[in-house]
This record gives structure tokens, sequence and C-alpha cells, in this order.
């Protein structure tokens, strides 16, 4: 099953791109994790260049979400709410709806923050977005907080562990239950 | 013209709905207003007194073409992974044209019983000779007991849909020859 890895933080050193490098060696034996790194490369979304095909760097996008069995998307919060070019990056991934890369596409969404709360608002935004989209969002939920503190946790493992799990499950429930 | 045949018993006999004669439809409070929509493609029958219907979720139809991408989506019907709406009677009751049906109700890949009210009309004997019966029926569910909980929140606070839907069977059902 191969999962692409979308982290909403565009810095090297991010600690989402980060926790998304922890996924992908705590993945599941048959789960493979991809990186998109395509993200700072979306324009900014304008109706006027949504055509088809859209911009090349955005048919990348469709493509990879397209050839991805589930989605793994870590946000940072930027006040209070979604990274601007992430929630960018779906607008223009969501077009046109009706066939957009994302309907039905099982998706989880999980967050760190050096604040307390782990990117919660952040990652709340989001599901509902990615529930307009079509998504299937996975039921999971986890918010690393202090993340700069906590890097290389085992609970922190854990918890991606059992999102990848969850998302596992959410994709293929035949093989759940 | 047509002819009155019966009107006191529920017909015995198989009868076949005639979909271009029958409708079935849902209304659901939205804000201040109703928001209806319609499935198109369906079958409903009366064998020896039992209705049974089924109608295919991806027939959808709505006033708007992203709206119907959205109730089809997981959010609401998830027509990729319960792609049909069934209804199999369990009673009839019949008192003069007035009509309850009993019945399981599965929508969303989950159960619950409910029951139809309304009006039976006939049988009666069309102007080609076949003969049909009519039934106008209702019943007002809880989406969100079948797993569909999406909302917004509205300025005031209140909720934007409402949770009890109004479904309608407007059914012409031809005798089987």
């Amino acid at each position: 099953m191969k999962v692409l890895a979308i982290s909403g933080s565009l810095r090297a050193d991010s600690h989402n791109t980060a926790l998304l490098r922890m996924a992908a060696e705590e993945a599941p034996r048959g789960v493979e994790l991809e990186l998109w790194q395509g993200l700072k490369e979306i324009p900014p979304y304008d109706a006027d260049d949504d055509g088809v095909p859209g911009p090349a760097t955005v048919e990348a996008l469709r493509d990879a979400v397209r050839a991805a069995d589930a989605v793994l998307i870590a946000t940072p919060e930027y006040n209070s709410s979604v990274p601007g070019a992430l929630k960018n990056a779906l607008d223009w991934a969501s077009r046109p709806l009706a066939t957009n890369p994302f309907r039905n596409k099982p998706v989880a969404v999980i967050g760190s923050s050096t604040g307390a709360f782990g990117a919660v608002w952040a990652q709340a935004e989001l599901r509902k977005v990615l529930g307009a989209m079509g998504a299937r969002v996975a039921e999971v939920e986890l918010a690393v907080g202090h993340v700069h503190e906590r890097v290389d946790e085992e609970d922190v493992r854990a918890g991606l562990r059992d999102s990848l799990e969850v998302l596992v499950a959410t994709a293929q429930p035949a093989l759940a239950a | 013209m047509s002819t009155t045949i019966e009107q006191t018993a529920t017909p015995t006999g198989t009868w076949n709905a005639d979909t271009v004669h029958s409708s079935l439809a849902f209304e659901v409070p939205y804000a201040v207003a109703t928001f209806s929509g319609e499935v198109t493609d369906f079958e409903v029958s009366l064998t020896d007194g039992a209705l049974a219907g089924k109608a295919r979720i991806a027939s959808l139809k709505v006033k708007d073409e992203n709206l119907e991408t959205h109730l089809q989506s997981p959010e609401f019907f998830d027509a990729e992974r319960h792609p049909e709406l069934t209804f199999i009677s369990t009673a009839i009751r019949r008192e003069g044209d007035s009509v309850e049906i009993d019945g399981d109700l599965t929508l969303k890949g989950i159960t619950q019983p409910a029951t139809l009210t309304g009006t039976i009309t006939g049988p009666a004997v069309d102007h080609f000779g076949a003969t049909r019966v009519g039934f106008k029926l209702q019943t007002v569910i809880d989406r969100t007991q079948f797993d569909m909980k999406w909302n917004m929140p509205l300025p005031n606070g209140e909720p934007a849909l409402a949770n009890d839907v109004t479904l309608k069977a407007d059914l012409t059902l031809v005798q089987e020859a």
C-alpha cells in the first residue's frame, strides 16, 4: 500500500516533515510512505489558470495523490489555522470537485507544534476542508505538542504507528475486519 | 378514465414500479428554507403484500453538481462504499385510503426500522389496460442515525442543516401480467 506523505511546512528542518520521516520508519509491513516535496512550487490559486491541464506542478500533485492508496498529512498551525501554502495546494488539487483526486481518498491528518497543543485547531480545520473535498477522512488524531523537546520519543513513534494502523484500516476495511 | 377494483386490502400478486411515473425524494431544512433532491435510478416491487425498494445513490440529483459530489462523498452517503439505499417492509396496514408500512431502511450500510405513512390509490385499470396502484408515502429519519453528521454553524450559532430528513416516495406500481 502506497501512502503519500504531505508536510504542511516548507522549512528544511520542519518538525512536521521530520514527523513524516519518522512515520515512514514506523510504517507497518507492506506500507510504503513517499514524501511529496512539491509544495513550494505550487503557484497561488488563480481561477484564470485553472484549465485542463492545470499548471505542471499542480498536475504533478494531482497525479501523486491519484497514484497513492492513502494520504498522510502532517500540519503545523499558523494563527490557529492551516498554513496558507498547504491550503492553497489542496484548493488546487480539489478542482474540479467532482473528479478531484482526493474524492473518496483515505486521508489521515496529524500535526505538531512547539506549543502545548500540537496544531489541534489546524488539524480540525484541515479535516473539515478534506471532508468538503470528498476525502475519506480517517479517525486519526495525533497532536504532538512541544515537539522540539520530544524528538524521537517512543510515545510519538507509538502514536505514528497507531495513526498509520487506523489509516490502513480506513483504506482497506475488508483487511482490517 | 379508470375503474376502481378494490379499496380495502393491500394488493396481492406482483407489482413493479413504473419509474417514469414514480419518484423518490428527500427534503431537509437548510438555513431558512428546505433543500430537496431525488434519486432517479431505483426499483420498487410489491410482492404478495410486501414492499421492497432499492435506489442507487449514484443517481442522486440536486440542483448543483458540487453539492451532488459532496452528498455522494464519505461525509454524507458514501456512495463508493454504500452504493444503494434499500427498504424492505415487515408489515403493511391499510385502512381505506390510508396506509402505514413498517420496514427496515438501510442507508450507508446502517439498518434502522422506519414506518412509512401515506395514502394508497387503486388498484385501478389504466388507459392501456394495465392495472396500477399508487402509493404516496413519507417518513422522517434522523440522518445522524445513518452516520451523516455533517453540519456548519450559522452566524447565530444554530446548525445550518437539520438532522431530521423527510423521505418521500410517490409510486406507481403496475401489476405483472
